[in-house]
């Protein structure tokens, strides 16, 4: 039988393989991927406590949170263009132009 | 093992595979489609846990919206260069101990959930599928009524990302 215990280890899988992404890639482009990933992760456990409790907020909250990874999607990747027409790179560690 | 284990164990299994893949690809496409399959594996867990309109949500925004900007910057920026470049950095073992970190906490929640304040929590039975029925409606009322402020201020947020990417995308401002 299914309880909550499942879809929090589930959300906590999703969440670290995010971690792991946004630690280790290179690739910008795989970064802010891995934050969606991340993003998924909580929204699993918004509704499954929403489920739980059979209340409603859990479920807006997921949306609010599906409306800001529109957000910062929209927001990073036009950030990532603008750094590939100045510096020709979308690799995290040759973005170095405010370091000292 | 009736049909809801079965949906779910089905759906987190591709959600784990596909989002293990996303981050282990050195191709950016493949990374992308893979995404796409976890995002819709979220979205068959939603489906499962009777969240029919967030299911709706997550298809048409996640898969149809974000992944095609995706899809588009991974076409304008050029990836062959990239590709042939080391992929990952030198940072596995922060990742590492992230990782463990992570697991401890969760464990020690669960530990704590069979002994503890919290046993009365993990031990209530799920609320009746028919509270959250029917799911359209009950999401728009909450949201238009409950959650109206929070609402309009994701609206300026959309607003002000939408302008944001605008001018960051533009050659000369």
């Amino acid at each position: 039988m299914l309880s909550i215990t499942h879809y929090l280890v589930l959300s906590l899988a999703l969440f670290t393989i995010g971690v792991v992404g946004v630690v280790t890639r290179r690739n910008v482009i795989i970064i802010l991927m891995s934050i969606e990933l991340i993003l998924n992760a909580v929204n699993i456990n918004l509704v499954a406590f929403s489920r739980l409790f059979g209340s409603v907020g859990g479920q807006v909250f997921a949306i609010f949170i599906i409306t800001d990874a529109a957000a910062e999607a929209a927001v990073g990747l036009g950030i990532i263009i603008a750094f590939f027409r100045n510096r020709e790179t979308v690799l995290a560690d040759e973005m170095d132009l405010l370091k000292w | 093992m009736n049909l809801d284990s079965i949906s779910f164990y089905f759906f987190a299994a591709l959600a784990v595979i596909s989002a293990i893949l996303v981050v282990t690809r050195r191709n950016a496409v493949h990374s992308a489609i893979f995404l796409v399959t976890a995002l819709l594996a979220t979205a068959g867990i939603f489906l499962q846990l009777h969240a029919e309109f967030l299911f709706i949500v997550q298809v048409i925004l996640y898969v149809g919206g974000i992944m095609v900007l995706f899809i588009f910057v991974i076409m304008l920026v050029n990836l062959d260069v990239a590709a042939r470049q080391m992929q990952f950095n030198r940072m596995w073992l922060v990742a590492l101990s992230l990782t463990v970190a992570l697991g401890a906490q969760v464990y020690m929640v669960f530990h704590y959930a069979h002994s503890g304040v919290m046993e009365a929590l993990f031990r209530l039975p799920a609320a009746p599928a028919a509270a959250l029925e029917p799911n359209a409606e009950a999401v728009g009322i909450s949201l238009f009524t409950e959650y109206m402020l929070p609402f309009e201020v994701a609206s300026v947020l959309l607003l002000v990302a939408m302008i944001g990417a605008v001018v960051m995308a533009k050659r000369k401002v």
